[in-house]
């Protein structure tokens, strides 16, 4: 009977489906038929197959070959089955002296002289065999540093289909040799852009790193010139490295994107900071594209930052998209090829102009627009947006003076002592929040808050007045109450007093306050 | 007759005798139709076999097999079908079969594939 199977994984999103790769050789005039839901990529796959066994001096028979990527229903996507394909053929032409077909995964593009080429997308797939199952992943050598990042499944990179050929015909300990190594540990590097590097503005810093500590949102407000750009750029930094689980699920959105190529990537244990430009499509922040869906900005910024300059600036439709986004963190995609869920846990910073000509905030500087204009302009910032975002904050030039009198660069706070504080606070929260599921204050949903949060009786009553007079909405006042608490938590108190309560309000800034150049 | 039809003829001739070995019982050879030839119809117990022979004295253009098109094999099936109306046969059971025979240093390889549509 000339019949093999292999296995492949399919991708969509991150999460991978196991495939069965069926080759039958019958006795019949000389083809090749690939069926089983493929796309046009996959299609050519018989091609490659083809060329790379002939050139690799392997046996191809003049028999007519067919193959079946099974489950048929399930569509399938790209060049990573074609080493599977490759194998699954030359079992059937020839079975292997020491098979193991069934417990592996294959995953490869291969090139027309044999060899085999590095795909997106092997760290999500390699997790997907791991959780089949599968006791060993063959995989591009290219990409082995990545497939490395899950345990419990080991892994050989082969960088040609001779290399693949001879591991199923080893005995074997030759298979399994030295190349099962401990996984590659992520390097972080340290950005040079340091909050040190900010002048006079102790406050932006100080409520930077409430938003750090808390996961809040924020926005800037100010004049050109005044930092805004430059604060937020040295926000990232203040942020700790990933856990092991944020950092795995980060690089696989990573890996699976085509326009990062992350082939042959570490894993990434720095939170990631995007910036896109303010001409970006909704598509390309969301995700998506034609076929298979394809991670936008706010999966590519997940567990890191999403930073929007010039906010007011973007599309319409851009800054809608990220309401769902921020609400949910996940994105999900809905294509006829099928419905791809990406995570975006992001933490999103925008940064804008009071007005169109800039100066509305500057008392040096006279501002020219039309009150209509500026209403127009702020109004881009539609409200559900700026309703999650918790910190607004003006920021203000500083004079000639102020500048003078600026402590020396070495006095001021340096991004490493404030990733200390943030690192101690984000403790102290995810040991109030165990059990919850969530750990970082801003996430925490508004009926969990009032039980998990330590409140002193007296502390709400700014609050209370503020709701009472109808300056803060019920929804505002809760988001004072959260970052209320990561300011307590950043002072390593246990009870949310009063002043903690004072500078939240003074942080999230009045409901209209974005509204105040206007 | 030229260098590549007397190779042609030289496999025909191989695969002829390959298939009489099988016990098969050769009706005729070189059947010329209308738009092509039969190379060989055979009888194969209940079963009339309808052969193309492909021959080759090395495979830089590939396997024998391979040279055996689709637009070739609708030819077959229409000098099958006038075959069959010339000798006024109808309802036996008909079969297209390939052969290939490749010369390589003096040794000969037959491959014959039953069944092929």
């Amino acid at each position: 009977m000339n019949l093999a199977k292999s296995f492949a994984i399919s991708l969509l999103g991150l999460s991978g489906t196991v495939i069965e790769v069926e080759a039958d050789i019958s006795s019949n005039l000389p083809g090749f038929v690939l069926v089983g839901l493929p796309d046009a990529s996959l299609s050519e796959a018989s091609a490659r197959v083809r060329a790379a066994i002939t050139n690799s001096k392997l046996q191809l028979p003049a028999r007519k070959i067919t193959v079946n990527l099974s489950p048929a229903a399930v569509p399938k996507f790209g060049s990573s089955f074609d080493l599977a394909i490759a194998m699954s053929v030359l079992a059937a032409n020839k079975p292997f002296s020491n098979s193991r077909l069934d417990v592996c995964i294959h995953i490869g593009e291969l090139g027309l002289d044999g060899s085999v080429r590095a795909v997106n997308g092997v760290l999500p797939s390699v997790l997907a065999a791991r959780e089949a199952g599968f006791k060993l992943a063959i995989v591009p050598t290219a990409n082995l540093h990545e497939a490395r990042l899950v345990s419990n499944i080991d892994c050989i990179g082969v960088g040609s289909l001779q290399e693949a050929v001879r591991i199923h015909n080893a005995p074997d300990s030759v298979g399994n040799s030295a190349q099962i190594a401990e996984p590659p540990a992520g390097q972080s590097v340290e950005s040079d852009k340091d909050i040190a590097d900010i002048v006079g503005q102790d406050l932006a810093v100080e409520s930077m790193v409430v938003a750090a500590a808390g996961g809040h949102h924020m926005l800037f407000i100010g004049s050109p010139g005044v930092g805004k750009t430059m604060m937020a750029e040295r926000f990232v930094g203040l942020l700790p490295d990933l856990s092991l689980e944020n950092a795995i699920e980060t690089t696989a959105v990573y890996s699976i994107s085509r326009n990062r190529g992350s082939i042959g990537a570490n894993l990434i244990v720095r939170p990631p900071f995007e910036a896109p430009h303010h001409t970006a499509s909704a598509i390309s922040l969301i995700g998506g594209g034609s076929g298979l869906p394809s991670p936008g900005l706010v999966s590519l910024a997940n567990h890191g930052v999403l930073f929007l300059d010039e906010a007011p600036e973007f599309q319409q439709p851009a800054l809608e998209v990220l309401r769902q986004a921020l609400e949910s963190g996940q994105v999900v995609i809905s294509r006829a090829a099928g419905v791809a869920r990406f995570p975006a846990q992001f933490q999103l910073l925008l940064a804008a102009n009071p007005c169109p000509c800039g100066n509305a905030l500057n008392p040096k500087a006279h501002c020219v627009c039309t009150p209509a204009a500026r209403q127009r302009y702020v109004n881009r910032l539609s409200g559900p947006l700026l309703d999650r975002v918790d910190i607004r904050l003006q920021i203000q030039s500083i004079n000639a003076t102020q500048a003078l009198l600026e402590k020396d660069k070495t006095d001021r706070l340096t991004t490493t002592e404030a990733r200390m504080r943030v690192v101690k606070a984000r403790e102290l929260a995810a040991e109030r929040l165990a059990g919850t599921g969530y750990s970082l204050n801003a996430h925490l949903p508004s009926a969990l808050m009032r039980r998990r949060f330590s409140l002193s009786k007296q502390s709400t009553r700014l609050l209370d007045v503020a709701l009472r007079r109808g300056s803060i909405s019920m929804r505002g006042y809760d988001r004072c109450l959260r970052l209320a608490q990561t300011i307590c938590d950043l002072d390593e108190l246990s009870v949310v007093d009063e002043s903690h309560i004072a500078r939240a309000v003074a942080l999230r800034g009045s409901e209209n306050s974005t509204r105040l150049a206007a | 007759m030229n260098a590549n039809q007397d190779v042609g003829k030289y496999g025909e001739d191989r695969a002829a005798e390959f298939l009489a070995r099988l016990g098969y019982e050769l009706i005729e050879r070189n059947w010329r139709g209308q738009g092509g030839e039969i190379d060989i119809v055979a009888r194969d117990r209940d079963c009339l076999v309808f052969a193309e022979v492909k021959t080759r004295t090395r495979t830089g253009f590939g396997h024998p097999f391979e040279a055996i098109t689709t637009q070739k094999l609708q030819r077959m099936r229409r000098l099958v079908a006038q075959w069959c109306q010339s000798k006024e046969l109808s309802g036996s059971k008909v079969r297209l079969d390939a052969v290939s025979v490749l010369v390589v240093d003096g040794r000969v390889h037959i491959e014959h594939l039953k069944q092929v549509f």
